[in-house]
This record gives structure tokens, C-alpha cells and sequence, in this order.
């Protein structure tokens, strides 16, 4: 079987899960085995009864130890399932959760890890697998060479799964062990509310030095972002200068993602920025410099003054 | 108290990498130390200037040429270093093994991984360190404070930010924000010349096989449009987002 584990928040799904789930079943038709999705958390039933609408197995684990993401007893919580449920894969999304926790579930499991995958198949049993490297300049194909295996699967690649099932949901205890406890989490603080993160994000705008202040973020790259209900980014000149928290930036030492659309507002296009970006389906490129690097990775650009031409562009967007 | 920083060394981010039938090529690549792992060194540098009383050493597992990304961090200021050499491409789990049976033969408290490394585009090394060591660990930390036995820190969550306290042992991946790493001074860097740096190999590790193998890589290369729209401000903006909406069909 197919061990899928379906991030959620604030009692629903996130669409990383059904991106999982959609990855697992063609995975369980090419290596056998049915699907099964755990949801870890404290009061799972909204989650759970939502996530059987795709799946035809949910397991629950409830336990208050799980209310927070916590890498320690997530990797108890899986091993155990993976162990019992003899699963052949372990799916998890590669968020920065996912990639931690999936790191410690293949250690403990023994098994070889594909981290941030963007495509799956089989050959011959084997499951390989697509994946970048070099700062998302390079695609690699690497294979596992044994079963189980631990996958973390790259957002906003997979389709989201149909809801075409009518599932059951069974709860299980966590039965965590008490080195599980040693890391407690504070204070938090929440990334931008009212915004999508970015990872999930099929629209972003991001803001470089371009865009002249963080008062220009506000009078610019909000008010576009918000008539595309789209996330926001900022390159790390941004994020050095304090415009901007480290949470929105996009490149090498940031984000990487990969939405439908990229729309970069007084961005000059250093590589390390374009690591971050440049496996976005079409990048959009404002810039007052022609000859700014950003415009030859553009498939639409515009050479001007952002300060012009940005509020016209929402203004035209929201006209559409 | 003993600190490992765990090094590697990666293609400089300017560099331009070529694809060869056989995979890519780094031949008259510009190596750098991996940035991410420079904020583990500058950390356990800044714990001792605290008042901590420790023994800095970095530890990497690589190729003959991770030599100079090792020197880079003893001028930076670390003690000593243990290479082990190896031009075998193991995967993360494989190689979090071997780096945490050193770590333990050397009976580190602390130890700083990049969180997330420019050669594999990998997050798996430092969490996967901790789990074999049976250590806690705390990832994308962008905060560190020590008390005692125990670690206060701030890292990145899905959601945001969140503190963490966690004991020690404990295995700490770094990003960006956690510091401003210093650059070498030339003393230090003719210093870090005559700092000791111990070589090993994979057979003095019990020559570990790997869990996955790579069998292609090739550049990425996405054909863009490189349309650029005409006109003023308005009619420009205007032509761009009939463009997105109706040829692009993306907004």
C-alpha cells in the first residue's frame, strides 16, 4: 500500500494533499496496493470526513501531542503506520515540515529518500523519480534502489485528486514515545494573513529593489497581488533592506516555487533569484532596465517605470 | 563543549554549468563554501565570543576539492577539520549516517547543518543527522540562543515563525537571517593553513552503499516567449493583461 499523509490547517485540507493523493494513486496503479491517507492532529473530524470524499481509507491519529507540526513524534507517528500498514511508499508533501520530518521518517525506516519530487514512475519495480538540483537548474532522474521508500512530493506540480470516493475513517492513537516531547513550541507568529502562502500560490507578485520602499510594496505589489488573489514575493535585496519579512523571499536562500504565473516588479533577475523562479510556468517581467537579465527568462514583459505602469496593470486585471 | 559544522562545498551561484551526455559538467566551475553552512560556522564562532566554552570543528564528507571550502571555515575561525574523502555521490540518508557516527565518535553537543544545500537542492541532511543520532533538531532556524543544557531558537514553520526550546544534544539547520557571516582575515586564512585536518575514508566508515543512484541530469531549459509589450504605461498594461487573460489563458 500507498501511505499518504494529508497536510492540513485550521480544519481543512490543504491542496498539497490532494496533489499527494492524486501522485499516490498513480503510483499504487504502477506498484500495486491501494492508498491510505493518515491525518495527524487534534480534532481531525472536518478534515478527516473531507478527506474521505477522495480516498477510500483515512486514518486519524488524534493525540494533543500532534497539534503542532513537530518533526519528533510525526516521525513516530509514520514509522509505526508505515511499519504496521507494510506500505511500499511514504508520501509526504515537501514542505518545510514535509522535507524535515520525511528526512527523519526515511532515516528511521532505513529507506531511501526522494525529496521534492516533481514526477513518479516504475520500472522494473523501481520507483524513479524527477527532481532539481544546482538551485532548480538542473533536472535530475534518480531511482531507489530498494522498497519501502520515503517521498516528498514538490507542491503545485501534481493535479489535485477527484473527490470520488466515499471512505472510511478510522482513528488510531499515536502511541508516542516521551523523547517525542522534547522540542516545545513558544510563541508563533503567523507568515501575512489574508494572503496565499506562496507555496500554494498559482499567482505571484513579487517586488525587487525595483520597486523603491516598503511603502512601494504597499502602494504597488499589494494592491496587483490582491486584484489576482495572488501571493506576494520579494527578492532578497528586499528582505535585506527590511522591507519585506524573510517568509516572502523567492531564490537560492528563500523560497523555490513554481506558480502558474510570476509576475516580477522591479526585479533585475540575479540567478539566485531566478533559482527560486524560474520553473514558473509564465514569468511576467516589469522593468524600467531593458536590459535587465529578468527579461530573458520573461515570456511577457514591459519596459518602464513601475510606479506607471503597475496601477494601470491592476486597474486593467480588474477589468478583465 | 564540542560544535561540528558540517561543510560542504557547491558550485559558486553564478557559475555556469553545462550538461553532458553522461550528466553535467563542473569542469573550471568557480567552488564555493555552501553558503548556508557559513551561518553554522559564524553561529558556533559567535557562541564562543558569548562566553561559551567550546572546541570548533567542521566536518565534511566529499570529493579532494571540499579541501578548500574546509579551509575557508578553519580561517573563518573553526578549530580543526575532519574530512571524509570520497568521490562517491551518496545519497543524503547514506551520508547522514556516516557524519553522525563521527559526530558521536567525537562526542559533539552541537551541531550546525546548512538547511538546505545548493549542489542536491536537499533539506534531508541535518534532520536526518539528528535521527540517527537520536538527537532532537530544530530546521530553518533564523535564531539561537544557548542556556545551559537547553537551546532557545526561532525557525520557519509552514505557517510562519514559531520559538522552539529543545536540550541539548541537538542538531541545528541554519538559513539565511541567522547571521551575517564574517569574512576571513588573511592572518586567519595563512593561520588556518597549519590547522590540523584530518583525512578519512569511506572504508574507515564501513563503506556504506547508497539508497538511491542518479541516472541522468540535464540542464533545465524552458523556452520563454520574450515578448515585450509596446506602448505607453496604459496601453501597455492594458495589452499585457489581455495577453495573460486570452493567449496565456493564465489570469
Amino acid at each position: 500500500m500507498i501511505l499518504v499523509i494529508a497536510e492540513h490547517s485550521n480544519g481543512s485540507l490543504k491542496k498539497s494533499a490532494l496533489e499527494l493523493l492524486s501522485a499516490a494513486k498513480s503510483l499504487s496503479e504502477k506498484l500495486g496496493g491501494e492508498v491510505v491517507a493518515a491525518l495527524l492532529g487534534q480534532d481531525l473530524s472536518g478534515a478527516a470526513s473531507e478527506l474521505a470524499k477522495y480516498v477510500n481509507k483515512v486514518i486519524a491519529v488524534e493525540d494533543a501531542a500532534l497539534a503542532d507540526v513537530r518533526a519528533e513524534p510525526y516521525t513516530t507517528v509514520l514509522t509505526n503506520l508505515a511499519k504496521e500498514l507494510e506500505a511500499k511508499a511514504v508520501l509526504v508533501s515537501a514542505s518545510k515540515s514535509g522535507l524535515s520530518y520525511s528526512a527523519r521518517v526515511a532515516m528511521r525506516l532505513d529507506a531511501p529518500l526522494l525529496e521534492d519530487v516533481t514526477s513518479l514512475d516504475v520500472e522494473g519495480g523501481q520507483v524513479i523519480a524527477s527532481r532539481f538540483s544546482y538551485l532548480a537548474r538542473v533536472t535530475e532522474t534518480v531511482k531507489a534502489l530498494a522498497l519501502p521508500i520515503v517521498i516528498s512530493v514538490k507542491p503545485n506540480i501534481f493535479p489535485v485528486a477527484e473527490a470520488s470516493a466515499s471512505g472510511t475513517v478510522d482513528k488510531k492513537a499515536a502511541d508516542l514515545a516521551a523523547s517525542d516531547d522534547r522540542v516545545k513550541v513558544g510563541e508563533k507568529a503567523a507568515a501575512k494573513t489574508g494572503r496565499v502562502a506562496l507555496d500554494e500560490a498559482d499567482i505571484i507578485v513579487t517586488g525587487g529593489r525595483g520597486v523603491g520602499s516598503a511603502e512601494g510594496f504597499t502602494k504597488l505589489v499589494e494592491p496587483l497581488a490582491d486584484a489576482l488573489s495572488a501571493g506576494i514575493g520579494a527578492t532578497r535585496a528586499v528582505v535585506d533592506a527590511g522591507w519585506r519579512p524573510y517568509s516572502e523571499q523567492v531564490g537560492q536562500t528563500g523560497k523555490t516555487v513554481a506558480p502558474g504565473v510570476y509576475i516580477a516588479l522591479g526585479v533585475s533577475g540575479a540567478v539566485q533569484h531566478l533559482s527560486g523562479m524560474n520553473r514558473s510556468k509564465i514569468i511576467v517581467a516589469i522593468n524600467k532596465d531593458a536590459d535587465a537579465p529578468i527579461f530573458k527568462v520573461a515570456d511577457y514583459g514591459i519596459v518602464g517605470d513601475v510606479n506607471e505602469v503597475v496601477p494601470a496593470l491592476k486597474e486593467a486585471v480588474s477589468s478583465l | 563543549m564540542k560544535i561540528i559544522s558540517v561543510i560542504k562545498q557547491v558550485p559558486d551561484a553564478e557559475a555556469r554549468i553545462r550538461a553532458t551526455p553522461t550528466g553535467i559538467d563542473l569542469d573550471g566551475v568557480t567552488f564555493v563554501i555552501d553558503g548556508m553552512d557559513e551561518y553554522g560556522v559564524e553561529q558556533s564562532l559567535r557562541l564562543r565570543e558569548g562566553g561559551l566554552d567550546t572546541e570548533l570543528i567542521s566536518l565534511a564528507l566529499g570529493p579532494k576539492r571540499f579541501e578548500e571550502a574546509i579551509r575557508t571555515s578553519l580561517a573563518m575561525g573553526s578549530d580543526r577539520a575532519i574530512h571524509i574523502e570520497t568521490d562517491e555521490a551518496l545519497d543524503p540518508i547514506t551520508q547522514a549516517k556516516v557524519l553522525a557516527s563521527i559526530i558521536q565518535e567525537e562526542g559533539a553537543e552541537l551541531v550546525f547543518v546548512g538547511g538546505k544545500e545548493a549542489d542536491w537542492d536537499s533539506a534531508a541532511l541535518g534532520p536526518a543527522i539528528a535521527e540517527a543520532l537520536g538527537w532532537p533538531h530544530s530546521d530553518w532556524t533564523t535564531r539561537l540562543e544557548i542556556n545551559d543544557t537547553s537551546l532557545s531558537v526561532t525557525h520557519d514553520s509552514d505557517e510562519g515563525s514559531e520559538t522552539l526550546t529543545l536540550p541539548l544534544p541537538a542538531v541545528i539547520t541554519t538559513q539565511q537571517g541567522l547571521n551575517e557571516p564574517r569574512y576571513p582575515t588573511l592572518p586567519n586564512i595563512m593561520k588556518a593553513k597549519r590547522k590540523e585536518l584530518k583525512k578519512l575514508t569511506l572504508a574507515d566508515v564501513g563503506s556504506p552503499s547508497g539508497k538511491t543512484q542518479v541516472l541522468k541530469q540535464e540542464i533545465q531549459t524552458k523556452s520563454r516567449l520574450n515578448k515585450v509589450v509596446q506602448g505607453d504605461a496604459a496601453d501597455a498594461a492594458k495589452e499585457l493583461a489581455r495577453l495573460l487573460h486570452e493567449e496565456a489563458k493564465a489570469i
